[in-house]
């Protein structure tokens, strides 16, 4: 056999390494190709109060203060929200103490479950409207508020509602009971879908709720206000109470709240459970994460690309679970780069309401003080950074998406939290240096894996550390399926069966 | 039984030989258990406990006082040892713990005298205590290979996913041991932690640590790998506090009526959002069987939950 053959043989038999070690070719040009006309979603069947008050024992309650919301991507106030002082709070909980005692805890479960229905349907009812608010006031793709956020939202209630009569079916042996009053505070990436998480299996389990929205984005939590009133959810069973730092400070703190469930950072998720130390209050959080999405050259790499987009730039990257570390094995880091800088030069950043929007408005000014902050760090530590010359909105807040590569697991954004379209991209030779390095943060949240091999994708999702591992997709998320994290990501499960657990008293 | 025939019973078979006229006993050095070896602490420190039953009451011995420095080295030797741990085979885990049981009951006799000394309850009560331990134990043992299939979840997804939920060590465990029954009470606070693969770092019970020794003694020769579980004895508020706020410790288990030193170590796991669960001892019947359930294992377990999507 000639060299040439065997040469020729040999890329027979590996083609896609070969494929891989070709030069990345020129950038891809695309002039006009990608200009589309406006395709706003309409937002005018949306009414929205000028002043929304405080949603206690099923009555709308005015109280001092009241403070603004805008649109993240306009800048517009889009209306006036109460403002919680701790006396409000303490009627909130007063009141779920009340319709826990009288009325919740002692209703037949599957009495119960009809009601958590009802509001499932009602979302699903109020879909677009909900998806238009939600987008308006948090600055997500309507496309993403449309598709993700509301519907999840109305199945999580779906989902739970079944389980009101079945909690003896979902820990046999056991004997199950409410705990009581709930204190819920949620963060402002998924305000609708969040709210669902925290309420839903609540109310399934027999306990009553006080939750606080975060201060950007109190709306749809309000319009969920509207639908348990319309539902005639006994009063007290859900209390909302908007404001910022201090309202939930005052909730969680609360001597009459038997069980806080949080979402948000892992700084705040701290100082909660430094809270309740030395209490019995039951505690679920639900906290950052930094996690690897790690791409095999055996991969299906195209797939693997709209996968890394999947994993940072979806909601902006203002999602706990973001693939905000890149870990693609050295072989083919240089095609990925190329493919993935390609594919990011095709999103369409801009107008939230514009139906073929990918990557919307930052939610707040703060925020995008933050992700600037952290990307200047990473320039500053040697990191190469591209963004996409993509033009921006005059008003509003927005970052274009972007990715580090050189960087290193020490540089600040490979191990902080940056909670924005920016992606940092490392590079790994054998399986255990990615599980090394995967592993190698103190949060654990979620991860991805990339590669075509079977054993070799189980390999590494029995040994990473994190609550929920994506093979060969990312960011799915289900009602029936648990979600939550290992070490400084938080303790606890939303989700499934697993999900029940956090909101009852289980003995055996 | 009759002073008589306790009488009698020493001086055919005494339990721990102080009596046979004309032999001086050989007395035994109760030492940490760190990494799978008997060492003493580091510290050259060591405090007293005094034979309060049994028969040579007010008979003094020393055990190691730890330091924070042991507690260092334990829970280094418990991180080393979790991978071999959690890798086992849950049959393996199952059978290593059975043995437990197995090396328990043939030394029944030993950890009897151990209790009847340290604890002046009689020995009728000492066996009792040994024996609803070693079926603890066993009880135990059964888990290891059942939890999984109770906990995990095949999640149907709306969508073309495949979707599972599987059940996970957590890591390194320090547990503060309940103070009494200093057997039983040990046994049922480890045995659930360890039996899903986790290891662990146990603070014995400051009132009789010998006990919890001589259980060691048991673990060693159990085919037990070392530094699954390790023992300090020593004062439970100096050392703690350390295994508290170590960083490669993941979960703390708290058997403490010492509500003050409780919160003091729920706030030191702050730093690295341990879990922590707690529970005072004063209240606990230990020989309820629901301390061996299901809920004693979950509190020590991440739920693992993975997707793949299904399609050509």
């Amino acid at each position: 056999m000639t060299m040439q053959k065997t040469a020729q043989k040999k890329a027979q038999i590996t083609p896609r390494a070969d494929a891989a070690r070709a030069p990345a070719g020129p950038a891809l040009e695309f002039g006009d190709a990608w200009t589309y006309a406006p395709a706003p979603e309409a937002r005018d069947h949306v009414k929205l109060k000028g002043r929304y008050d405080l949603f206690v024992d099923g009555k709308w309650q005015p109280t001092k203060k009241y403070f603004d919301t805008i649109s993240p991507s306009t800048e517009e106030k889009l209306a006036e929200i109460a403002e919680a002082s701790p006396e409000d709070v303490d009627r909130a909980v007063a009141a779920a103490r009340r319709a826990f005692d009288r009325v919740w805890s002692k209703m037949k479960p599957a009495e119960r479950g009809k009601y958590v229905y009802r509001i499932a349907r009602r979302i699903q009812e109020k879909a677009r409207e909900l998806a238009v608010v939600e987008s308006l006031d948090g600055g997500k793709p309507i496309k993403e508020s449309r598709d993700v956020d509301v519907p999840i939202s109305a199945a999580h209630f779906f989902y739970y509602a079944g389980w009101a009569d079945k909690l003896g079916y979902a820990f046999p042996g056991a004997n199950a009971r409410p705990l009581g009053v709930a204190g819920q505070v949620i963060p402002w990436n998924f305000p609708l879908l969040m709210a669902a998480w925290k309420i839903a299996p609540a109310l399934a389990c027999g306990n009553t709720v006080v939750l606080k929205p975060a201060e950007t984005t109190p709306l749809t939590a309000l319009l969920l206000a509207q639908i348990c009133e319309e539902v005639d959810l006994p009063p007290g069973v859900v209390n909302i109470v908007t404001g910022a730092g201090a309202t939930g400070s005052a909730l969680v703190s609360h001597r009459d709240v038997d069980k806080v469930a949080f979402t948000g950072s892992t700084a705040v998720g701290k100082r909660i459970q430094q809270a309740l130390a030395g209490t019995n209050k039951r505690l679920t959080l639900e906290l950052g994460g930094k996690a690897a999405n790690i791409v095999f050259a055996d991969a299906a790499l195209d797939q693997a690309v709209e996968g890394i987009i999947a994993g940072i730039f979806f909601n902006q990257g203002h999602v706990c679970c973001a693939g905000s570390r890149l870990l693609v094995e050295e072989s083919v880091h240089d095609l990925v780069v190329k493919k993935l800088k390609d594919r990011m030069m095709t999103l369409r950043v801009g107008d939230p309401l514009d139906k073929n929007t990918d990557v919307g408005a930052i939610n707040s000014r703060m925020q995008l003080d933050k992700i600037a902050e952290l990307v200047k760090s990473g320039e500053g530590e040697g990191a190469e950074r591209f963004s996409t010359p993509c033009r921006l909105p005059q008003k509003g807040f927005w970052f274009a998406p972007t990715i580090f590569t050189h960087v290193t697991l020490s540089h600040r954004i490979a191990r902080e939290e940056i909670f924005g379209p920016v992606l940092s991209i490392l590079t790994f030779r054998t399986p255990e240096e990615a599980i090394e390095k995967a592993n190698n943060t103190f949060y654990g949240l979620s991860a991805g894996i990339w590669t075509d091999k079977g054993a070799k994708l189980f390999w590494l999702a029995n040994r990473l550390k994190a609550g929920v591992v994506w093979g060969n997709t990312y960011n799915k998320f289900d009602p029936t399926s648990p979600f939550g994290g290992y070490k400084e990501s938080g303790f606890g499960r939303e989700g499934g069966r697993a999900g029940l657990a956090p909101y009852l008293e289980i003995d055996g | 039984m009759s002073a008589k025939k306790k009488a009698a019973d020493a001086a055919i078979v005494p339990s721990n030989g102080a009596a046979v006229p004309g032999r001086a006993r050989v007395q035994k050095a109760y030492k940490i258990y760190i990494g799978g070896a008997f060492v003493r602490s580091e510290s050259g420190r060591y405090f007293q406990v005094k034979d309060l039953g049994g028969d040579e009451p007010g008979l003094v011995e020393n055990v190691a006082l730890s330091s924070r420095k042991d507690g260092r080295d334990a829970v280094k030797a418990a991180h080393a040892a979790g991978a071999g741990w959690a890798g086992k085979t849950a049959y393996n885990r199952g059978q290593i713990l059975y043995r437990l049981g197995e090396v328990m009951e043939a030394r029944r006799a030993e950890l009897t005298s151990e209790l009847e000394r340290s604890t002046g309850r009689g020995r009728d009560a000492a066996r009792e205590e040994v024996l609803a331990s070693v079926d603890r134990v066993i009880s135990f043992a059964g888990w290891a290979d059942k939890y999984q299939s109770l906990l995990a979840s095949s999640n149907p997804v709306a969508g073309p996913h495949f979707n599972v939920s599987v059940p996970e060590p957590m890591g390194v465990v320090a547990v503060v041991a309940p103070r009494r029954p200093s057997l039983l009470g040990l046994v049922s606070a480890v045995l659930p932690v360890i039996v899903s693969g986790n290891t662990c770092v146990v603070l014995a019970s400051e009132e009789d640590p010998r006990t919890a020794v001589t259980f060691c003694e048991c673990v060693a020769t159990s085919d037990m790998p070392g530094g699954v579980l390790n023992l300090l004895t020593g004062k439970v508020s100096e050392v703690a506090p350390h295994l508290a706020r170590h960083m490669e410790v993941q979960a703390l288990d708290l058997w403490l009526d010492d509500a003050e030193l409780t919160r003091e170590l729920e706030t030191l796991a702050v730093a690295t959002v341990k879990r922590v669960k707690k529970r005072g001892v004063a209240e606990v019947d230990f020989r309820d069987d629901r301390l061996a359930g299901l809920s004693s294992l979950t509190p020590f377990l991440e739920l693992k939950t993975f997707w793949h999507p299904m399609g050509m």
